[in-house]
């Protein structure tokens, strides 16, 4: 049997406590955990269930920022009121995510930690090589099935997808991670692979997420997430975008803008030259589609994952001329 | 355990009740509330539970298996490999030959695909089961895998001359034809991705096992495991009376299964095994993959002059199936000359397997693809197309067709979704970035026949029970074998308690190719008429009842009451006739089968599929008919692909609860809609291994990506077909709806996809 511990925390303290012991991991919604213990991929030796900690759910929002604690339910944050009209590509990044039950019990902080869909890291028994499961082992994707895996951030270690999509909204609105003693851009927190794949996140043993916090911009309240996939609900996503939006007086020239990107990048990928390159500049169709192309430099593909370097640029594109009408 | 709450399910209005009422389903009640309980669910004493341990080769031979660190773990009974279990006997397949009278072992020494059963672990608990299974080492001498029709080393393929069709002389017509169009059309690998495992509890008690499994033909399983086991076919008893699901694949003992029985008479212990997700996708086979070229030549009205048609489908290397890719393709249109012929090419996989509609669904997908190509090559409305090349009796058998209200069908699908409408050129319907299309394709499905098996009890109490070794997978068998009986004796409809899904009831043959309904009905029908035969003959000549020397020649049953036609004398509840002549039940047992079938046959009738009676038997070619009217919304820029509306018109000949009909037909059609969009089995050509074998990454649709769907019935009571009168109903509906809506997407975009599924990359 595999056995493992079960512990309670009843503070962030002690659930800081038992997370710097090793092999132990937290428990909040179970959604990810639970799955992939399932499939053979996680196996703790100590779970450390954190869902009781109290205080942990709040969801703060004003015009100048939102906080949202790390065990708010992704189906709370996506239908509360201040969230969808102070930050509404955080509350429609959460509504395009998982199935309405995922979202019941997921939490935030389980969100951003949630791991890839690569089927070969998801599936030990038959692929024993995955430099994300086990470090220098290979990568069986390369070579294999890819049209889920990134084009961006990729490196020969490790070509799996970020498959989340609240962490992109994160991202494009500079949203910060609360880790109690240290504070991260959501952007520096997750890691693109490099030659240690393994390490996904900047988080030490011992840290928890108590929340994220968002600050308040009129580019966030002038925000969007598209997300394209080939079924309508419940799939990851085959590219997505997050934009933010501020305007000049004119309602045409472009004073703020923020892309990220999702579903094909190793990370939640911020998307700078394309914003640089729109920064200043008056809003038209044929302006935004060459701008949005820019998100796709250096980008690598491995075949039948192609299909996302034109993709990708037209969600993009798709995000900003939504926004630019509602002008 | 498969009684019903009938009281809540049948108080609609009376009406309902009756064959062709709108009853509700009798068993829903027992679903929702969850007193229905299904095969894994049983409680039983001792249990134990077993685990397979799947090859992660596609080819080659296990050499060595270490079971030691399994057999120490904690709670584990047994660790079987190929040199552990014991010994099987071969079964006969489902036509019932014996392929050798060799042994047989489930779990196996030579790998032909990845996921094959090469151990087993059998343990107290399921997480000791799990958790042993995975200290399993098995060491394995890989050999090169052919991973699918693609492969290099695949070939051509073998051809199956049975598949062939032809007449007139196809070749030369079409070269000679002024107007001509040839593709090729590919469908992938499909699973049938039934919510409810595979899976199964095996008991032993002596000689006599005891098997509670899903199934789809108790009768034709039974008989496999008595042949396995070497037993009497009567020490068998397969109990299912509820399924979560088949579409095709409930309906024989696997090698999962085999090894769950051995297990349980090796341990001398009950043995639940349930299949995990993934080896839902590895123990059984779901459609074969396909590839079909067609080439159609027609003169330049649009009549068409030739059909030829070359198809192939993948089988296992160990195991035959063969997809009938000309069946739809040989009897939809009018064609003087004809070609059709298959290849079956042999690749590691587990067997391919019967997936709604086998046969038809992908045969349908290229004779009508390609028909709508020849529509935009001419310059014809694709409905007009068919029209033109209306078949007016079948092509191929040359005789009439029992019924074929296809006509009515486009016609009031044509109407309903207005078609009349539809701008005819590409791309030129939009709205926004979203480019409309419209697509119109048909369908069909052979009336398959066979003979059928029915107990009826009329009990003291007036009530009536039915029994038959037929299941209901959610079909609805339950709920119109109750309407066929109530209106057969006059009674209500909640008096009738039908019990399905035990081997040991009057016997039945296979659900599959939507024959259940007919067969059933007929046999519930002469059982039910045979029960009240007797009931009215007791009336009439028994000295204690009421009715003795009544000059009446009959009586009649109306609502649960007895009485003389022309009303003279008393009236009677059933029970009150049943206690004067002092019976405690009246029992009848009718059956569908010539008068003059022997024992052997009879078993041979329900046990395989060989007795099954052609649909082009005498002097009828049977068939159910349909046509699909399809929009799509296709994104521009990001070339994914929404139905938004779908218009179906049937002819399932006479309905016996349209309600149900209508259930399966929608059913059908969302299959098709994600057979269309969604649906591939994603193999590692490097390891011959499905990769999306879970319901995360398998895609199915969801509600979201299922608009309103309008059915309109057009058939006719068809007495060519069954005996009250309909044709199948379950497997039509996903026939046709595959090519509508890649012809929709050509109509939105301009771009013809012959490759299913249709997902986003294949569009931008
Ligand atoms: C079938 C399926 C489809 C899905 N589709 C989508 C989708 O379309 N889009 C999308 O964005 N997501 C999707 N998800 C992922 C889903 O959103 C995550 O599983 C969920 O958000 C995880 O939250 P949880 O609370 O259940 O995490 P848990 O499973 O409890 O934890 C996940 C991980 O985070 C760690 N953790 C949890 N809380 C903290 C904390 N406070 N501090 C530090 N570490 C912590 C745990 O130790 C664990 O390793 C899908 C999931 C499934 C199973
Ligand atoms: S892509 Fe990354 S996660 Fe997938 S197999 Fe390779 S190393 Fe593992």
């Amino acid at each position: 049997m595999r056995d493992f511990s079960y512990l309670r925390a009843d503070s962030i303290e002690a659930a800081r406590n038992a997370a710097a012991l090793p092999g132990a991991m937290l428990l909040a919604g179970g959604t990810t955990l639970i799955d992939l213990a399932k499939c053979g991929v996680a196996e703790p030796a100590t779970v450390i269930d954190i869902s009781h900690i109290e205080g942990l759910n709040a969801i703060d929002v004003t015009a100048d920022g939102a906080l949202i604690g790390a065990l708010a339910k992704m189906s709370h944050v996506a239908d509360h009121a201040e969230v969808k009209s102070l930050f509404p590509a955080v509350s429609e990044a959460l509504w395009q995510a998982a199935s309405a039950q995922l979202r019941n019990m997921a939490t935030i902080g389980g969100n951003l930690m949630q791991r890839t869909r690569c089927p070969y890291f998801r599936d030990p028994g038959n692929f024993p090589a995955c430099n994300k499961r086990a470090p220098g082992s290979g990568c069986s994707a390369i070579g294999g099935v890819t049209r889920g895996h990134a084009v961006l951030g990729v490196s020969e270690a490790c070509i799996a997808t970020y498959p989340g999509d609240l962490a992109v909204a994160l991202v494009a609105l500079d949203a910060e991670v609360d880790l109690g003693e240290r504070k991260l851009k959501v952007e520096d927190f997750f890691l693109a692979p490099g030659a240690t794949a393994e390490q996904e996140h900047d988080i030490r043993p011992g840290e928890v997420i108590t929340a994220i916090e968002i600050p308040g911009s009129a580019a966030a309240r002038r925000s969007t997430y598209i997300k394209v996939r080939d079924r309508q609900s419940y799939e990851f996503a085959a590219a997505s975008a997050a934009v933010g939006l501020e305007l000049e007086g004119d309602g045409r020239t472009v004073r703020d803008i923020r892309v990220a990107l999702g579903g094909v990048a190793t990370k939640p990928w911020r998307a700078r030259a394309v914003e640089d390159a729109l920064k200043g500049k008056a809003l038209d169709e044929a302006t935004i589609r060459e701008a949005s192309e820019l998100a796709m430099q250096g980008a690598v593909d491995h075949g039948a994952n192609h299909y996302k370097i034109a993709l990708a640029p037209r969600v993009i594109a798709r995000a900003i001329l939504k926004l630019g009408e509602t002008a | 355990m498969t009684v019903h709450d009938m009281k809540h399910a049948a108080s609609d209005s009376a009406r309902l009740e009756a064959v062709g009422g709108r009853l509700s389903r009798v068993d829903g009640p027992a679903k929702i509330t969850g007193a229905a309980h299904y095969a894994f669910e049983q409680q039983l004493e001792g249990l134990t539970h077993a685990v397979l341990v799947g090859a992660t080769i596609a080819a080659g031979k296990v050499t060595a298996i270490d079971t030691r660190a399994a057999e120490t773990a904690p709670g584990v009974l047994a660790v079987l490999t190929p040199e552990t279990i014991m010994e099987l006997k071969t079964a006969s397949d489902w036509f019932g030959n014996r392929p050798s009278d060799g042994p047989y072992s489930p779990l196996v020494r030579e790998v032909t695909f990845s996921g094959q059963h090469v151990a087993a672990v059998v343990a107290e608990t399921f997480e000791q089961a799990v958790a042993a299974a995975a200290l399993v080492k098995v060491w394995y001498d890989e050999m090169p895998a052919i991973v699918d029709l693609s492969d290099g080393k695949a070939g051509d393929g073998m051809p199956i001359d049975a598949m062939t069709k032809e007449w007139g002389d196809a070749q030369s017509a079409f070269a000679a034809a002024p107007v001509r169009i040839c593709a090729a059309y590919n469908t992938p690998r499909e699973f049938q991705a039934a919510m409810e495992p595979h899976g199964l509890i095996a008991r032993w008690q002596g000689d006599e096992l005891t098997v509670w499994e899903p199934s789809q033909w108790l009768d034709g399983m039974a008989r496999t495991y008595a042949e396995w086991f070497d037993i009497p076919f009567e020490n068998v008893r397969l109990i299912s009376p509820y399924i979560g699901g088949g579409f095709g694949s409930k309906a024989l003992a696997l090698a999962h299964s085999a090894v769950a029985a051995a297990a349980a008479r090796m341990l001398e212990r009950p043995v639940k095994l349930v299949l995990s997700r993934p080896q839902n996708f590895t123990s059984y086979g779901g459609r074969a993959a396909t590839r079909q070229t067609v080439a159609i030549g027609a003169d330049r009205n649009g009549r068409i002059q030739s059909i030829v048609h070359r198809g192939v489908n993948e089988t296992a290397v160990d195991g035959m199936w063969v997809e009938p890719l000309g069946s739809v393709t040989s009897i939809m249109y009018a064609t003087p000359n004809f070609s059709s012929k298959q290849n079956v090419v042999r690749v590691n996989t587990v067997v391919p397997g019967a997936k709604r509609a086998p046969g038809e669904n992908p045969s349908a997908f290229g004779i009508e693809c390609a028909i709508d190509e020849l529509a935009y090559e001419l310059g014809l409305d694709p409905l007009e197309m068919r029209l033109i090349n209306y078949a007016e009796q079948d092509p191929h058998a040359k005789k009439a067709w029992s019924t074929r209200q296809l006509r009515e069908a486009f016609a009031a699908g044509a109407e309903a979704f207005g078609w009349a409408k539809r701008s005819p050129q590409p791309r030129s319907m939009r709205e926004g970035r979203q480019l409309i299309g419209w697509g119109v394709a048909a369908g069909t499905y052979p009336v398959r026949r066979a003979y059928g098996e029915a107990v009826v009890k009329i009990m003291a109490n007036g009530s009536v029970e039915v029994e038959s070794s037929s299941i209901d997978m959610g079909q609805g068998t339950y709920t119109i074998l109750a309407q066929t009986a109530a209106e057969t004796l006059g009674v209500p409809v909640e008096n009738v308690l039908v019990k399905l899904g035990d081997s040991h009831f009057a016997r039945a043959g296979v659900t599959g190719g939507s024959r259940l309904a007919g067969v059933m009905t007929g046999a519930v029908h002469k059982a039910t008429g045979q029960a009240l035969d007797e009931l009215i003959g007791l009336g009439l000549s028994d000295p204690r009842s009421p009715f003795h020397g009544l000059q009446a020649n009959t009586l009649q049953v109306r609502n649960g009451r007895i009485a003389s036609p022309r009303g003279e004398g008393p009236e009677l509840s059933i029970a009150e006739l049943m206690s004067a002549v002092g019976r405690e039940r009246i029992e009848a047992k009718g059956d569908t089968l010539p008068a003059s079938t022997t024992p052997e046959e009879r078993y041979a009738n329900y046990t395989t599929i060989a007795k099954s009676i052609p649909h082009t038997e005498g002097d009828y070619s049977r068939h159910s008919w349909c046509a699909h009217f399809v929009e799509v919304r296709v994104d521009e820029d990001f070339g994914t692909v929404r139905v938004s509306r779908v218009v179906s018109a049937l002819d399932s000949g006479r309905l016996y609860n349209p309600k149900l009909a209508e259930s399966q037909w929608k059913g059908g059609i969302i299959m098709g809609i994600g057979q269309a969009l969604l649906e591939e089995g994603i193999v590692d050509r490097r390891h011959g291994r499905i990769v999306n074998g879970n319901f995360a990454d398998y895609m199915l649709p969801t509600n979201a990506d299922i608009p309103d769907i309008q059915t309109i019935s057009v058939g006719i009571p068809d007495p060519h077909s069954s005996a009250l009168g309909g044709k199948g109903v379950g497997e039509l509906g996903i026939v046709g709806v595959a090519p509508a809506i890649a012809n929709a997407v050509f109509h939105a975009t301009g771009k013809r996809v012959r490759d299913l599924p249709i997902t986003l990359e294949k569009l931008i």
